[in-house]
C-alpha cells in the first residue's frame, strides 16, 4: 500500500527549523532524511522511518511554496496563504538570505552574471557546499543587485527595506552589490589573505566615506558606485605624488609629527608609500594608526595643495580600509 | 425594494503578469450582483492597480440579497483581443443581512482561479442598507442567525429551543450538462461554484423561512452539506436546531468565560428536578435496540432498502402513547404527556446540539441510527424534489421508532451524511436516543412546539447504551422497590441511568445499580454520538478510539448492486460495534462519545470507519477483562499460543489503565449493597453472523472470569481481530487525543491551538486482495496517519488533538482517501496543582450539598411537581444576580454540585479526578478594542530585532473545530462562514504532482477562509469542518481536480489574559478588531 498522495496542512504554517537549515543546504529528501535520522530523531521521538519521510516531503514542498514568496520578502509578510508569525517570518527570511562568507568571497568583484553561475560547480567543489546551495545563494546576491542597482540612497538601507533583512546581514549584501558594482579585483593573488569579513567592512567604509549617500543622503547618483565626480576629484589629489616637492613636504611633516611615537620609526621612512611592506616589519595596529592619522592631517600645512577636504575624505576611507586590513 | 447593496473596490496587488512584453497588467474589475454588473476603470500597467472607485450601488430584493453571492472579478484589459479573466471573488453577503453580525465586509481578498489557484489580492469594502419591510408574506428571511456551532453560541442565551429543521434544494449539475462539452473548464468550474454557492443562499433562506414560522430566530447546529449525484444532479441539503436566542447583554460580560465548557451546575441542580424518573415509567416495548436494521432481501425496483422491517413488525406501545407508568403519579404522567405531547407535535424531536445545559437532558438510551441505500435518478423536475425528500423522511422516522423502542422521545446529537458510487447512494442517520427533562419543557403556548428554558451554557451529555452482542440475564429483583425509589438523580450519573424498562428490555444488556448513585439501574456500556456533558463524573483520561473495517464486494450494477450492499452493511455494523467494543475493553474503558460510524461505499469495496472518544464513567461499572478462548483446547502448541494473547491483552489493559489514569475505586460488593446480577453474565463476541448465522454457538464459561468479556477464537480471520486489537499503538507520551470538543481530565489548556488538515490517498495492491489484508492495509494507513500527526505535532507537547475528524473517501477502484482535521491545543502539565485545590471546592461542594440534601426531602414530597416549577425562575434571576455582581466565575465553578455523590462516597471521592474545572477569573468586563496599538503587540513589534514585517497589514486568524477558543472570550458571532471551492489543474506534475496540488488547494482555502472572515471583522473561525474533499486525478493526462466544503462561525475572540488588563467600562461597544494584526502571538 503506497501513499500516493499525502499532505499535512496547518492553519498556521508548520515550520521545522532543523529542516528548513537541511533544505536551505541543499539537501534532496531522502538526504535530509537520512541525516535526520543520523541525529537520531528516531530514538528521540520513537516514530517510524516513513513518518520521517513523509514528514520530510511536506517541509520540503511547503519551502518550496514560499521560495517564491522569499524572493521578495515584502510580499512573505503580506501574503494571504500560509499564515505564518512575524518572528517566524523574520527566520524564514534571515536563513533564507543568510550565505556562506567563503562563497561571497569567491564571487566578490565578479560580475554576477550567467557565466559566473555556470562556474559555480567549481565554486561548489572549493567551497564544499552544495551546488544548489550556491545557486540559491549566488541568485540572492544577484537579485539583491538587481533591485537595488536604480535605486538611490544608502545602500544597506534600501536592501534592509527591500528584503527585511537585519542591518548586519543587509550590509554585508550591501557590501556585495558594491563589489560588484565596482568590481575591485579582490580576486588578486595579494589580497588573498583578505576574508570576507575583511573585505565587507573595507566596502562600508569606502561607501561610509567616498559616496554619495554619505555626502547628502538624497544623492542623486546610486550609492553603490563611489560616485564619478569623486573619482575625477580624486586625480587632483595625484599631485601629492606627482609633484615631488609636495611629496616631500609631506613626508617630512608626517615623519616630524611622529617621531618618538612610533617604535618601528626607522622602517617608516622606507615603507612611506607602500603600505603593504609594513607588515613584514612588524608594524603594530597602533602605529599604523598613528602614521595613518598623521599621513591624513599633515597636508594642512602643506602650502598650495588645495584640496584639503578631498583628501581627507579620500584617506579617511583609506585609512579604515588599511587598518582593517591589515591583520596576520 | 428593500435593499441595498454597495461594492467599493479599492485596490489590488501582487497581481499575476498578464502582458508578457511588458510584464505588466492592465488590470480592471467587474462587479457583478444578481444581473447588474459595474466595472471600474482600467488601471494600466500595474501589478498593483489603485482603483479606488465609487460605491457601485444595486438595488435589489432582500430575497435576492439572501440568494445570490456578490461576484467581483478582476480582468486584463486587451484592446485588440477579449479581455483575460484574473480570478474571482465570490463574497457572501449573509453575514452583512442581520443587525447583530458584522456591519462592514472590508479588506483584502485573495484573487481565485479555478485553474492557477490564488493570483494577487483585491481590496474591497461592500455595505448593506436594508430597509424595513413589514410585508408578512415575503420569501426572505433576513435576520435569521444561522450557527455551525452545535451548542448554544457561547454569548447568547436560548430562550427557546423550538426543534428540528431540515430542507433541500435540487439542481442539475453544470459539470453533466450538455454544455459542458464545449466550454473550458474554467468557465464549467465556475458554472459550478457559482451554482452551488446560489443553492447555498437560496437553502438557507428557505431554512430561514422554515425558522420564522416556527417563530424562531436562529439555527443552532447548521448543516449544510452536497451530494454530488453526477449524471443526476447536485442535492444541497441542511438540518440544524431551531431557537429562539437571546443575546446577552453586558452582563454577559460577567459571565465566566467559555473556554471550557465551564461548570455551571449550581444553577440547574438536578436534586430539584421533580420528575427525574420518567424512564421508569413507560412500557416500552421489547425490541432490540438495534442501532442498526436492514431487511436484506428487501431491494427491489431499482430502491433498496436497508431500513429495518422489525420495527414495522414489532407491536409499538412507545413512550409517547400516554400510557403513564403505574409508578409515576398522576402529577408526572401529566408532566410527561405534557413533555410527550410537546416533542410529538413536531414530525421529529431531533436536535442536531450535541452540548445541553447541566440537566437538560435525563437520561440517554442509546446510540440510533438508520442507513438505506438508494439508486439515483435524474431529478426530473428540480423545483420539486420529492423523492430525496421521501428518503430522508423515511430514515428519520426509523430513527424515530428506533429512539421510541429505547423508551425515549427525542433524539439528541443527530446527524446525516451520504455517500455515493456512481448511482449508489448510501443515506444515513444517526442520533442518540434521549430523554429530556420535563421541567425545561413548556408546552408551546402557540404552536405546541418544545419550548425550553435554558441557560445560556450549554453542556449536556448522554449515554450511549449498547445493543446487541452481550447477553444479559436480567435479575429476578425486586424491580417494583427499584421504581419505587423516586429519589432525585444526582449530577453526573443521571444520564446514565436507563431510560427503558428493564423488565422489558428493547436488547440485552446487563444492568447494574448505578455506581455513583447506588439507586437506579446503569447498563454496563454506554455509546452516544454526543459530547461528554460537563457534569459528567469521569475517572481518568479519555481517548480515541476507532474501528476500521473494509468489505469487499463484487462490481455490479444498479439493482444488483444496491442488493449486495444493502446485504452487506448489517455485517459491517456488527463488525464496526464489535470492534469497538473489544477496544473500549482493552482501554478499561466503559463509555463511547461522539461516535461516527462512516460507512463509505467504493466499486468494489465498503469501507467502515467508526471514531469516538472513550471515557471511565464512574456511574458504569469497571469494565470486564477480554478473555480468549480457543476452539480446540487439547492442542498444546496452540493453547500455549492462546494463553501468551491472553498475557498480551491483560499487559494491555493493565498499560492502558495507566497511562489513562483509571483507578476506579475499588468496592467490595458489600458497600455496594445493591442486588448485582449474579455472576453469570455471559458474553460473546460471534466471529461473523455470515458464518454461523442464526446458531449461537455457546461457550464453556469454565475458564472464563466471571466478568470477562470473551474472545473466542475459532478461526484466522479472530486471530486477525486480536491481533489487531494490539497494534493499535497508544500515542506517544505527552499527547492525548479525543474526537469530542473537550478532553475528560484535562482541564488547564493553554492558548496555543492548531488546525490542520491532513490527506492521504494510498493504492491498494492490485489484485489478490481479501479482506484480511484489505483490513490491515486500511488500519495501517490510519494508525501512520495519526503517527506522523503525532510527530508532526511533538513540538506542542503536552498536547491534545481533540476533535480528530477522520472522513474516507474511496474516489477510485483501488484508491482509499482519508482526510483528517483536528486542533492540537496545548496545556499545562501542572495539573495537580489544580487539583490540590480541590479540598477548599470540595468543603464548599459538600456545603451545598447538604443544604441541597435537606431540600430534597420536602420536595420530594411535594406531591404537586408543578409547584416546583416556580423554582426555575427563580433560580434564573439567581442567575442573573450573580452575573450581575460579578462573582468570580471561580467561585461559581467550585459550586459543582456533587450533591447525594459526595457524600454517599466520601470515602473514595477523593480519588476522582476532579475535571475540567478551569479556575478562571471572570470578573470580565467589556470587550476590548482590539486595536493595533495594544501595548503588548507595539512593545512586542518593537523589540523584534528585525525590521521585516512591521508593515504587515495581515491580522491572525484562529480556526478551530471546536466552538470554544482556550483561554479566550467570544464576544461576537458574525454570521456563518460557508465556501465552495473547485480547483483543477492540465499541469499537474508541474505543480508538483497530486501532493503539491492539493497541499497548495487546501493551504489557498484556509487563506480565503481566513481573508473573509478577516474582513468581517473577525480572529477566528470556530465550529469549523471540511465537509467535502473530493479528490480526482488523471496522471496519465496529467489532469486533477478537488473539490472543497468548508464551513464554520466567524467570530470575534478576546483574550482572557486582555480583558483582565483592560479598566472596568460597563457598556462599551465591540469595535471590531480590524485587520491591524491586534493579536500577534498565535
Amino acid at each position: 500500500m503506497t501513499s500516493d498522495l499525502d499532505i499535512f496542512v496547518g492553519n498556521t504554517t508548520l515550520i521545522d527549523e532543523e529542516v528548513y537549515q537541511l533544505w536551505l543546504d541543499g539537501y534532496t529528501v531522502s538526504e535530509a532524511v537520512s541525516r535526520r535520522l543520523r541525529g537520531g530523531l528516531l530514538e528521540r521521538s520513537g516514530t517510524s522511518v516513513s513518518v520521517l519521510q513523509s514528514d520530510t516531503r511536506d517541509h520540503f514542498r511547503t519551502f518550496q511554496m514560499l521560495e517564491r514568496l522569499l524572493h521578495s520578502p515584502p510580499r512573505l509578510c503580506q501574503q494571504l496563504l500560509f499564515q505564518i508569525p512575524p518572528p517566524r517570518q523574520a527566520a524564514l527570511i534571515q536563513g533564507y538570505y543568510a550565505f556562506e562568507p567563503a562563497l561571497a568571497r569567491e564571487l566578490l568583484g565578479k560580475k554576477l552574471s550567467k557565466g559566473t553561475k555556470k562556474e559555480l560547480d567549481e565554486v561548489s567543489a572549493r567551497t564544499g557546499l552544495s551546488l544548489r546551495a550556491c545557486r540559491r545563494q549566488f541568485d540572492n546576491f544577484k537579485r539583491v543587485f538587481k533591485a537595488v542597482e536604480e535605486l538611490k540612497g544608502p545602500l544597506a538601507e534600501l536592501i534592509q527595506q527591500h528584503f527585511l533583512l537585519p542591518p548586519p546581514l543587509a550590509r554585508d549584501y550591501a557590501a556585495i552589490v558594491f563589489f560588484a558594482n565596482s568590481r575591485f579585483e579582490t580576486g588578486k593573488r595579494r589580497l588573498q589573505f583578505l576574508s570576507f569579513g575583511d573585505l565587507a567592512a573595507c566596502a562600508q567604509h569606502m561607501m561610509g566615506h567616498w559616496t554619495q549617500g554619505a555626502m547628502t543622503p538624497e544623492a542623486a547618483e546610486p550609492d553603490g558606485d563611489v560616485p564619478r565626480s569623486f573619482l575625477q576629484d580624486l586625480k587632483e589629489l595625484k599631485v601629492l605624488v606627482s609633484d615631488k616637492d609636495l611629496l616631500d613636504q609631506h613626508k617630512s611633516l608626517v615623519c616630524s609629527a611622529l617621531r618618538g611615537k612610533i617604535s618601528v620609526y626607522n622602517e617608516m621612512e622606507t615603507n612611506f608609500k607602500v603600505l603593504d611592506p609594513c607588515r613584514s616589519d612588524h608594524w603594530s595596529l597602533g602605529d599604523l594608526r598613528l602614521f595613518l592619522g598623521s599621513y591624513t592631517t599633515a597636508p594642512r600645512a602643506l602650502g598650495g595643495f588645495r584640496h584639503q577636504l578631498l583628501w581627507e575624505r579620500y584617506m579617511a576611507g583609506i585609512s579604515a580600509c588599511l587598518l582593517r586590513m591589515y591583520h596576520e | 425594494m428593500p435593499g441595498k447593496l454597495k461594492v467599493k473596490i479599492v485596490a489590488g496587488r501582487h497581481l499575476p503578469v498578464m502582458d508578457r512584453a511588458s510584464d505588466l497588467t492592465d488590470a480592471f474589475v467587474e462587479v457583478k450582483f444578481g444581473n447588474t454588473t459595474f466595472k471600474t476603470d482600467v488601471y494600466p500597467k500595474s501589478l498593483n492597480p489603485q482603483w479606488n472607485s465609487e460605491w457601485f450601488k444595486f438595488e435589489v430584493d432582500d430575497e435576492e440579497l439572501q440568494d445570490e453571492p456578490l461576484q467581483i472579478t478582476v480582468l486584463d484589459h486587451d484592446t485588440y483581443s477579449a479581455n483575460d479573466a484574473i480570478g474571482k471573488v465570490y463574497i457572501d453577503i449573509d453575514p452583512l443581512l442581520y443587525s447583530e453580525a458584522a456591519t462592514v465586509i472590508s479588506g483584502w481578498f485573495p484573487i481565485y482561479d479555478t485553474i492557477h489557484g490564488i493570483r494577487g489580492e483585491i481590496n474591497v469594502v461592500v455595505k448593506v442598507d436594508l430597509f424595513n419591510d413589514l410585508n408578512r408574506f415575503r420569501q426572505s428571511s433576513c435576520g435569521v442567525k444561522f450557527f455551525c456551532t452545535t451548542s448554544i453560541p457561547k454569548c447568547y442565551r436560548a430562550v427557546i429551543i423550538h426543534g428540528f429543521v431540515e430542507e433541500l434544494v435540487v439542481n442539475e449539475d453544470p459539470e453533466y450538462q450538455w454544455i459542458d462539452r464545449i466550454r473550458t473548464p474554467r468557465a464549467s468550474n465556475e458554472a459550478r461554484q457559482r451554482l452551488i454557492s446560489l443553492m447555498s443562499g437560496e437553502l438557507q433562506r428557505k431554512i430561514g423561512l422554515k425558522v420564522l414560522e416556527m417563530r424562531g430566530n436562529a439555527v443552532v447546529g447548521y448543516l449544510q452539506c452536497f451530494d454530488l449525484e453526477g449524471e443526476s444532479g447536485l442535492v444541497v441539503r441542511a438540518i440544524g436546531t431551531v431557537c429562539t436566542l437571546d443575546k446577552l447583554s453586558n452582563t454577559s460580560a460577567f459571565l465566566p468565560a467559555c473556554n471550557s465548557p465551564s461548570k455551571e451546575m449550581k444553577e440547574i441542580p438536578f436534586n430539584e428536578d421533580p420528575n427525574p424518573n420518567t424512564h421508569s415509567s413507560g412500557p416500552s416495548t421489547p425490541l432490540k435496540n438495534q442501532t442498526y436494521s436492514f431487511s436484506p432481501s428487501k431491494s427491489y425496483s431499482r430502491q433498496s432498502s436497508s431500513s429495518d422491517t422489525d420495527l414495522s413488525l414489532t407491536p409499538k406501545t412507545g413512550m409517547g402513547s400516554g400510557s403513564a407508568g403505574k409508578e409515576g403519579g398522576p402529577f408526572k404522567t401529566l408532566l410527561r404527556q405534557q413533555t410527550q405531547s410537546a416533542l410529538e407535535q413536531r414530525e421529529f424531536p431531533f436536535f442536531t446540539l450535541t452540548t445541553f445545559p447541566p440537566g437538560f437532558l435525563v437520561h440517554v438510551g442509546g446510540v440510533v441510527s438508520a442507513r438505506s441505500v438508494k439508486l439515483l435518478d435524474r431529478i426530473h423536475n428540480p423545483d420539486e424534489p420529492e423523492t430525496r425528500d421521501a428518503w430522508w423522511a423515511e430514515i428519520r422516522q426509523e430513527i424515530k421508532s428506533h429512539a421510541k423502542a429505547l423508551g425515549c422521545h427525542a433524539v439528541v446529537g443527530y446527524s446525516e451524511s451520504t455517500s455515493i458510487c456512481e448511482e449508489v447512494c448510501i443515506l444515513s442517520a444517526s442520533g442518540t436516543a434521549a430523554v429530556l427533562n420535563p421541567r425545561f419543557l413548556q408546552d408551546g403556548t402557540v404552536e405546541g412546539c418544545l419550548e425550553q428554558r435554558l441557560s445560556w451554557q450549554p453542556g449536556f451529555f448522554s449515554i450511549g447504551s449498547e445493543k446487541g452482542e452481550v447477553d444479559f440475564f436480567p435479575q429476578s429483583q425486586d424491580s417494583s422497590s427499584l421504581l419505587g425509589i423516586e429519589e432525585a438523580s444526582p449530577p453526573g450519573c443521571g444520564f446514565c441511568h436507563i431510560p427503558y424498562d428493564e423488565l422489558n428490555m428493547p436488547f440485552p444488556a446487563h444492568l447494574t445499580y448505578c455506581y455513583n448513585c447506588r439507586k437506579q439501574k446503569v447498563p454496563d456500556v454506554l455509546f452516544t454520538t454526543i459530547d461528554l456533558p460537563v457534569e459528567a463524573i469521569v475517572i481518568g483520561k479519555g481517548c480515541l478510539i476507532q474501528a476500521r473495517l473494509c468489505r469487499l464486494k463484487k462490481k455490479a450494477q444498479a439493482e444488483a448492486n444496491a442488493t449486495s450492499i444493502s446485504n452487506l452493511l448489517p455485517f459491517m455494523e456488527y463488525e464496526v460495534h464489535t470492534q469497538l467494543m473489544n477496544k473500549l475493553k482493552l482501554r478499561g474503558m466503559n463509555a463511547l462519545f461522539g461516535l461516527r460510524i462512516q460507512i463509505t461505499v467504493g466499486e468494489n469495496m465498503l469501507m467502515g470507519l467508526a471514531s469516538a472518544t472513550g471515557v471511565y464513567l464512574a456511574a458504569l461499572p469497571t469494565p470486564g477483562g477480554i478473555q480468549i478462548a480457543g476452539k480446540t483446547p487439547n492442542d498444546g502448541t496452540y493453547e500455549q499460543h492462546i494463553s501468551h494473547m491472553q498475557k498480551k491483552i491483560n499487559d494491555t489493559i493493565a498499560k492502558n489503565k495507566e497511562l489513562y489514569e483509571i483507578n476506579p475505586p475499588e468496592l467490595p460488593e458489600e458497600i455496594i449493597g445493591s442486588p448485582i446480577p449474579e455472576p453469570r453474565q455471559r458474553s460473546r463476541l460471534l466471529r461473523s453472523q455470515s458464518e454461523s448465522s442464526d446458531e449461537v454457538t455457546e461457550l464453556d464459561l469454565s475458564h472464563g472470569k466471571k466478568d470477562a468479556f470473551v474472545l473466542e477464537i475459532d478461526d484466522t480471520d479472530a486471530m486477525e481481530d486480536v491481533h489487531s486489537l494490539l497494534t493499535d499503538a497508544p500515542p506517544p507520551s505527552g499527547f492525548y487525543s479525543c474526537n469530542t470538543e473537550i478532553m475528560p481530565g484535562i482541564s488547564n489548556w493553554t492558548p496555543e491551538i492548531q488546525m490542520f488538515t491532513a490527506v492521504r490517498v494510498s493504492r491498494l495492491g492490485n489484485i489478490n486482495l481479501t479482506n484480511q489484508t484489505l483490513n490491515k492495509n486500511f488500519n495501517d494507513l490510519c494508525e501512520n496517519l495519526l503517527k506522523s500527526l503525532y510527530f508532526k505535532l511533538r513540538s506542542m507537547v503536552p498536547c491534545c488533538l481533540c476533535h480528530v475528524n477522520f472522513t474516507v473517501a474511496l474516489p477510485e477502484d483501488e484508491l482509499v482517501q482519508i482526510a483528517v482535521t483536528a486542533v492540537a491545543i496545548t496545556f499545562d502539565k501542572n495539573q495537580t496543582l489544580q487539583a490540590n485545590k480541590a479540598p477548599t471546592e470540595k468543603s464548599q461542594q459538600r456545603a451545598s450539598t447538604d443544604n441541597e440534601e435537606q431540600l430534597q426531602f420536602p420536595l420530594e414530597l411535594c406531591p404537586d411537581p408543578l409547584a416546583s416549577q416556580p423554582s426555575l425562575p427563580a433560580k434564573e434571576v439567581l442567575e442573573g444576580a450573580t452575573s450581575q455582581t460579578g462573582i468570580p466565575a471561580a467561585q461559581r465553578a467550585t459550586s459543582i454540585d456533587y450533591s447525594s455523590f459526595a457524600d454517599r462516597c466520601n470515602s473514595w471521592i477523593e480519588l476522582i479526578k476532579l475535571k475540567a474545572q478551569t479556575i478562571r477569573r471572570g470578573s470580565i468586563k467589556t470587550t476590548a478594542s482590539l486595536d493595533k496599538t495594544s501595548p503588548l503587540a507595539e512593545g512586542y513589534l518593537r523589540h523584534r530585532s528585525v525590521p521585516s514585517c512591521t508593515n504587515s497589514t495581515v491580522s491572525v486568524v484562529k480556526m478551530t473545530p471546536l466552538s470554544f477558543l482556550p483561554g479566550a472570550k467570544i464576544t461576537k458571532y458574525l454570521g456563518i462562514i460557508n465556501m465552495f471551492f473547485i480547483r483543477e489543474t492540465t499541469s499537474l506534475r508541474e505543480e508538483g504532482g497530486v501532493s503539491g496540488f492539493l497541499h497548495a488547494f487546501i493551504a489557498e482555502v484556509f487563506a480565503m477562509v481566513r481573508a473573509h472572515v478577516a474582513a468581517l471583522g473577525g480572529n477566528a473561525v470556530v465550529s469549523y469542518i471540511m465537509k467535502q474533499c473530493v479528490f480526482m486525478e488523471n496522471p496519465n493526462k496529467n489532469q486533477a481536480q478537488c473539490l472543497i466544503n468548508v464551513s464554520g462561525d466567524a467570530v470575534i475572540f478576546v483574550r482572557e489574559s486582555e480583558l483582565e488588563m483592560l479598566p472596568v467600562q460597563p457598556s462599551t461597544v465591540v469595535s471590531q478588531p480590524t485587520s491591524s494584526g491586534g493579536d500577534v502571538t498565535t
